[in-house]
């Protein structure tokens, strides 16, 4: 009976934290659909945008989700620099060349971001209230990034199947040579794509801050997870990275409540594990 | 295609984990942060032993060897560690070093490098600060499993090393001889919270929740039969995982569990993380203690979620030890007080010293008074002058066990109790809460509900 009332009450924080989850793995699907780079630089692109929320809350006194514009639009440059500059000239080379490209960005930005912020923790003290319902304590912050993520998916849905320039990304993650022979500008394309995914690592990374300390190395561990949920709903599905960040975030709800804390990283990449082995393309199926 | 492709890029995340959690790469830090601060003028403890007759006086320049966490999880507390050794070797060098009777003045110079909390950049620059850097003494890195990790390379090469925030017993029972451990062992780091808690509510019933590491192992596995001992009902016993960020279902556990008092933390970025997170859920508890954490001079920027947080220290400033004590347990008195000490650190660094500042001042303080005792610098004496050693200092007792079963371990240092509380501008200051005969205020307790 404890162990149902623990799951009730847990239950709900694991579904709030999901979507969160899920909005950082969304950025990577993206990017690997887009164009089948996997992006190594994911993480520390996170804890970029967790810094964002710091400085714009500490230094600037800006409420911390007014601060996700300038910092999603900070993540949509920065990828696309990074599309630029590091991806571009090797996105038709051998996938390694692309993996070690991106993983040289990774290792440029915790290295200049421990240089100037050293790996202390830093902690956002921002508050949102908490609610109780029932015997569950439900905090504000979490609810309300909850409700972001979902604005976001949304309005990554909208973008890509409303707008032309989304047309163009799918037509792009579909065929690009097709595409670049009906005249769509598939370097452009590509570019504003890797910018989308970096966006919304740093807009979750954003989000993150407002209830957890962070550090230059703690995007490190959100992109594990991102691996995770992309595996788990399928790389190069959206909307699958999604649900699997929900899964992620219910079982990491639900396994304290049987076990020892400590035992959700090895059930999680387990789980890794096991899907990759049996159901490659992943629950909700890859990109078509 | 894409299966391998999978296959691939696991391979590379597994490469991309162990190299982030690495950082950059390590560059030999000679020049310590704090050395190049302001020396300091304050003589550091009572004047050496002077030389009588010696013709001429030769320098002797020592080397002490030591990493420190520039970077990673241990990063916080081992700066503070580093800082407080720094100005003891600043405040010898500049009086002058230690003059030993055959006229010989020893200096010191510190070799040191950023071990970035991993155990086996650890291991790696011990062996090099033994056999490259040829260091004479050397200071254990901080946190328990580190000092484990370079703990077996100065042991096989003999090399004396003085222990500080490592306060995990398991290293000194291993038939160790060259280890000195500073900080009262972990088994006992909560006895006198529980001291205190038999006098307060002798009903509480308590959660163990605590990271799992070496060092908070060692703690509550000192901590759990001394509670049975005593009466208290433990009501929840887990572990987390040292990256833990989430701790609402351990909350929830805790909240199911109906433990009124909890004990446990681990180190400054989980504990804090672990505070904040009771205080954002009003789980309510009366007390609350956490390991390392509420020590650090950084806490309060946690806010009200620091407030009634308490934490066992190896020493505070309001509690400092004082000659008269010394004089009353019938020990010797050595060193600058607690206040000449927190002021030379102030103007060093501007800040307030934690328990880990005094822990890196003590190596040095240790190791001098044993060339001193010695008047000597071969490690044979200096390691028979350590074993010998039963001082008293603004720190506390210092003696070793000489004992085959636990050579090296701490035996003759206390921890105090300290707490969280707002004083009368409401700002957050920490007060020492017990023992009753150092306290400079009473317990919260319980805490005030957020």
């Amino acid at each position: 009976m404890q162990q149902i009332n623990l799951l009730l009450t847990s239950l709900p924080d694991g579904i709030l934290l999901g979507f969160v989850y899920g909005l950082a793995a969304m950025g990577l699907t993206l990017i690997w659909g887009v164009m089948n780079v996997i992006n190594l630089s994911h993480g520390p692109i996170i804890a970029l945008g967790m810094f964002g929320t710091f400085f714009l809350f500490t230094k600037a006194g800006l409420n911390p989700y007014v601060g996700l514009i300038p910092i999603a639009v900070f993540g949509l440059l920065l990828g696309v620099l990074i599309y630029t500059v590091a991806v571009h000239r090797v996105i038709n080379a051998p996938h390694l060349s692309s993996l070690l490209a991106t993983f040289s960005v990774n290792m440029i930005i915790i290295g200049l971001g421990t240089a100037a912020l050293t790996t202390s923790p830093y902690n956002v003290d921002f508050a949102a209230g908490s609610f109780k319902v029932g015997s569950t304590t439900l905090l504000g912050t979490r609810l309300i990034a909850a409700l972001i993520t979902m604005l976001f998916t949304g309005g990554l849905y909208l973008f890509l199947y409303r707008t032309r320039p989304g047309k163009y990304i799918r037509a792009v993650a579909n065929n690009r040579a097709a595409a670049e022979l009906m005249g769509v500008p598939s370097t452009r394309i590509l570019a504003l794509s890797f910018g989308l995914g970096t966006m919304l690592a740093a807009v979750s990374g954003a989000l993150i801050a407002t209830f957890f300390p962070f550090s230059i190395l703690a995007g490190g561990s959100y992109e594990l997870k991102s691996f995770v949920i992309g595996v788990l709903g399928g790389l190069g599905n959206p909307v699958g990275a999604l649900f699997g960040g929900l899964v992620l975030g219910i079982l990491e709800g639900i396994i304290p409540a049987f076990l020892e804390t400590s035992w959700v990283p090895v059930i999680e990449f387990g789980l890794f594990v096991v899907i990759l082995l049996v159901r490659p393309s992943g629950l909700f199926g890859a990109k078509q | 295609m894409k299966r391998s492709l999978l296959s691939l890029f696991t391979l590379l995340i597994l490469m991309g984990m162990i190299l982030s959690a690495c950082g950059p790469s390590a560059a030999p830090t000679e020049a310590p942060a704090v050395a190049t601060e302001a020396p300091v003028e304050t003589a550091p403890t009572e004047a050496p032993a002077a030389a009588t007759e010696a013709p001429v006086p030769v320098e002797e320049t020592i080397t002490i060897g030591f990493t420190s966490s520039l970077t990673g999880a241990q990063e916080v507390s081992s700066k503070r560690q580093v800082a407080g050794f720094n100005l003891w070797m600043n405040q010898v060098n500049e009086a002058g070093g230690i003059k030993l009777s055959d006229g010989t003045v020893v200096k010191f110079a510190a070799q040191t490098y950023d071990d970035e909390s991993s155990k086996e950049r650890v291991q790696e620059l011990y062996t090099r600060l033994i056999t490259e850097d040829n260091a004479d003494f050397l200071i254990s890195p901080y946190s328990s499993g580190l000092a484990a990790a370079a703990s077996i390379i100065a042991e096989q090469n003999g090399k004396i090393m003085i222990t500080a925030g490592a306060a995990e017993d398991d290293a000194y029972k291993t038939g160790n001889t060259s280890l000195f451990q500073l900080y009262t062992p972990g088994s006992q780091y909560l006895l006198s919270t529980v001291d205190m808690l038999k006098t307060l509510d002798p009903e509480a019933k308590i959660a163990i929740v605590h990271e799992n590491d070496k060092f908070s192992t060692s703690v509550m596995d000192g901590l759990k039969p001394y509670l049975e001992s005593q009466g208290f009902e433990t009501v929840l016993d887990e572990g987390y995982a040292t990256e833990t960020t989430d701790f609402g279902p351990v909350i929830n556990k805790i909240v199911e569990s109906g433990a009124t008092v909890l004990l446990g933390g681990g180190h400054y970025p989980d504990g804090s993380t672990f505070a904040r997170q009771l205080y954002e859920r009003k789980v309510g508890l009366k007390f609350i203690s956490l390991l390392v954490a509420p020590a650090d001079s950084k806490f309060p920027e946690l806010g009200d979620a620091a407030l009634g947080v308490s934490t066992s220290s190896q020493w505070e400033l309001a509690a400092t030890h004082t000659p008269e004590e010394a004089s009353a347990a019938g020990k010797t008195w050595y060193g600058p007080t607690g206040e000449d000490f927190a002021a030379a650190y102030n103007t060093a660094t501007g800040e307030k010293p934690t328990y880990h500042v005094a822990g890196g001042y003590m190596t040095g303080l240790i190791l001098q008074k044993a060339i001193e005792d010695a008047d000597s610098v071969d490690p044979e004496k200096v390691r028979a002058a350590l074993e010998a050693l039963d001082i008293f200092t603004f720190y506390g007792g210092i003696k070793f066990d000489t004992s085959a079963d636990a050579h090296g371990l701490q035996i003759g240092h206390q921890m105090v109790v300290a707490q969280w509380q707002k004083d009368d501008t409401g700002a957050l200051v920490r007060k020492v809460i017990w023992p009753q005969d150092v306290a400079n205020a009473a317990p919260l307790y319980p805490i005030p509900a957020p």
